[in-house]
């Protein structure tokens, strides 16, 4: 790619559209996943007791809806993920692309 | 060439079938459905090598199934990989053993991959072409990236194949009553036929057939636990906390993770591990563009994360249905050790489970595909190892980049062979080992070596050559240096009284060296080199957020 190419893109009030809307998508959603994570690893690592605290009254303790949740949520933020990038930031890109090629 | 094939699959069935006959008769009853589900499944294997061997002619047809995999099939082929031997049946003999404790590993492996797709799968696929090195070397320098790079990623695949080649040899050995030796053999032939014949087309199909088949049989025996249960979970666990040795202890956090250090560095090893591991990385080169990268983390992360939870089932299923069961019981180890403990280990638990759900025939098929999936996941292994030693090592180390398609296929071909070798050897050199613990050293590594060099050069604008090298190699070394001071190594294989470094778990510790390593000698470098490495940034980042440029995206 030439710096020329480079400068432009760069300068495309697009492509800076493209970058911070997904950099901060992309960034807010892993954020929540490491704090969901690492809370629960927290728990585990400091005080693992409250993860065995009943629920109800049969022998099912907290820990398993809990794991099984993050496990549910891995999946439904990725979902969340594709979905939104499938659509508006491809939109944002091929946008991009075109504008080079008119450039050109 | 397929003259070759053809007399090497006669050779292999020979051999697997006389083997299977003399080693049954001395040991256990012949499991006919067993053999014959295996043996259905490596010829159909073998013809999907066949068929994929005639479509791969270029260098990228072996490395990357010529681009042309589609978002859906690799996020099977990923799920493949990720469903290992080693989780199958090592997480199913965690929730046996020690009850949640299996679901904390479940979770680590899991939450890597919204992390991969948020982060690194667009950007992967948009700079790389066949191996991470690609990504890393963009504007690097070629030889000291890559010789970095590869030595990160062979280390990974190799203890990765040891988990592997174990869990092959003990499967074996309980269902068919052969040598362990000779199953490790067997899987080492197999998959060097499927590699270097049929490359990554091949590897995928495989690992997808398998991969079906493998969700098919985890579920079936998951619903067959739930079913006797009437769909209860609290009577299961009541059940399960009623049969366990540990009792009420198996519904917490236990033993597994002794420490606040330990459940930390242990997290972040398997959270990041994922994001380093070659033949991981490698599928997301295998489809054509960003937008089918991210559709394979999305189905990917989906069937993985289903997977964990047949698994969570299926281990509670074998307390109940297996523990305290005379039909499983080893009578001879009880003798001498007490308890309780099943044939085979605990590895063998969903095994077993599979027997009192399902009968014999179900024993077969779940015993077939678990071996298939030994098959699957070490030739994805070999692939990636292959590559970093043809591509990375022998192309742009050895040969400066000056080299021409056929020497590299050739190179890659006999890297398999080689690799395939080794993995043999080491199988039955750690015969002994826990396979679960294994592929946590492979993660713990991948994290320390191979992640934060990958991450920082699509991240970071100021990485320079001089850090990545230095960072990484320190990561790599450390991991490596802790896991031998630490009490597996230093107590269990050299018999020493005290570990010097108490933990198992040197994620934590080696990521952090590695991470301060990079920043370090890359903000310190006032290279000419550095100086126009930086300045390189900017082109690589534009092609890595829209992937003008990318390989493969003339295609469309």
């Amino acid at each position: 790619m030439k710096q020329d190419t480079v400068k432009d893109i760069l300068a495309n009030p697009k492509y800076q559209e493209l970058v911070t809307k997904r950099s901060k998508f992309a960034w807010t959603l892993s954020i929540i996943i490491l704090v969901v994570y690492y809370a629960f690893v927290l728990v585990i690592a400091f005080d693992s007791s409250l993860l065995g605290i009943k629920v109800g009254s049969g022998v099912t303790t907290v820990g398993i809806p809990v794991g099984i949740g993050i496990i549910l949520l891995s999946f439904i933020l990725t979902g969340v993920y594709v979905k939104r990038a499938n659509t508006e930031f491809d939109d944002l890109t091929n946008e991009v692309k075109k504008s080079i090629m008119k450039d050109k | 060439m397929i003259k070759i094939l053809f007399t090497f699959i006669a050779l292999s069935i020979a051999l697997f079938a006389s083997g299977t006959i003399e080693g049954e008769v001395q040991k256990q009853p012949l499991n006919i459905s067993a053999i014959v589900m295996f043996l259905v499944f490596v010829s159909g294997t073998l013809g999907i090598t066949y068929w994929a061997a005639r479509r791969t002619k270029t260098a990228k047809d072996f490395y990357t199934a010529g681009g042309g995999i589609t978002g859906f099939q690799n996020g099977l082929a990923i799920a493949g990989d990720y469903m290992s031997a080693a989780s199958f049946l090592g997480i199913s003999a965690l929730v046996y053993g020690a009850g949640f404790d299996g679901l904390i590993y479940s979770i680590g492996f899991l939450v890597g991959w919204p992390l991969i797709l948020f982060l690194v799968s667009e950007r992967l696929r948009n700079l790389g072409k066949y191996t991470f090195a690609d990504v890393v070397a963009y504007r690097l320098q070629q030889v000291p990236i890559r010789s970095m790079a590869a030595a990160g990623s062979i280390v990974t695949v190799i203890l990765y194949l040891i988990a592997q080649m174990v869990g092959a040899g003990k499967l074996i050995q309980l269902l068919f009553g052969l040598p362990y030796s000779w199953a490790v053999v067997l899987v080492g032939i197999l998959m060097i036929l499927y590699v270097t014949f049929g490359g990554m087309l091949a590897t995928t199909w495989v690992q997808i057939v398998k991969a079906v088949l493998l969700l098919a049989g985890a579920s079936f025996m998951a619903l067959a636990v739930l079913l006797n249960f009437g769909f209860s979970f609290e009577d299961l666990f009541a059940k399960a906390v009623q049969m366990h040795p540990k009792g009420d202890a198996i519904m917490s956090p236990g033993g597994l993770v002794p420490d606040a250090y330990s459940a930390i560095s242990l997290g972040l090893a398997l959270m990041l591990g994922t994001a380093g591991l070659p033949h991981i990385l490698m599928r997301f080169f295998t489809v054509a563009d960003a937008k089918e990268a991210r559709k394979s983390v999305f189905v990917a992360t989906g069937f993985i994360g289903y997977f964990y939870i047949l698994t969570f089932i299926i281990g509670f299923g074998a307390i109940v249905m297996v523990l305290n069961n005379p039909e499983y019981l080893d009578v001879a180890k009880q003798l001498t050790d007490g308890g309780a403990p099943i044939r085979g280990g605990d590895n063998m638990a969903a095994i077993h489970l599979a027997h009192a759900v399902g009968g014999n025939f179900f024993l077969g098929f779940i015993s077939a595909v678990a071996f298939a999936t030994i098959l699957a996941v070490v030739s994805g292994l070999t692939l990636a190892g292959a590559s970093a030693i043809s591509h990375d090592l022998y192309a742009n180390v050895f040969m400066r980049g000056k080299v021409n398609e056929t020497n590299e296929m050739k190179v890659s071909k006999m890297a398999t062979i080689g690799l395939g070798i080794i993995a043999i050897l080491l199988g039955i050199v750690f015969e002994k080992q826990n396979i679960a613990f294994m592929v946590g050293l492979a993660f713990a590594i991948a994290a320390s070596a191979n992640f934060p060099v990958l991450f920082l050069a699509m991240f970071w604008k100021k990485l320079t050559t001089r850090g990545a090298v230095i960072g990484g190699a320190l990561g790599l070394i450390t991991a490596i240096v802790l896991v031998i001071l630490s009490p597996v190594v230093w107590v269990d294989v050299f018999k020493n009284t005290a570990a010097i470094f108490p933990s198992k778990y040197p994620a934590l510790i080696s990521i952090t060296v590695a991470f301060i390593a990079i920043w370090l000698f890359s903000v310190t470098d006032k290279s000419d080199n550095a100086a126009k490495e930086i300045e390189a940034f900017d082109a690589q980042d534009i092609r890595s957020q829209t992937g003008i440029g990318a390989e493969g995206a003339s295609a469309h």
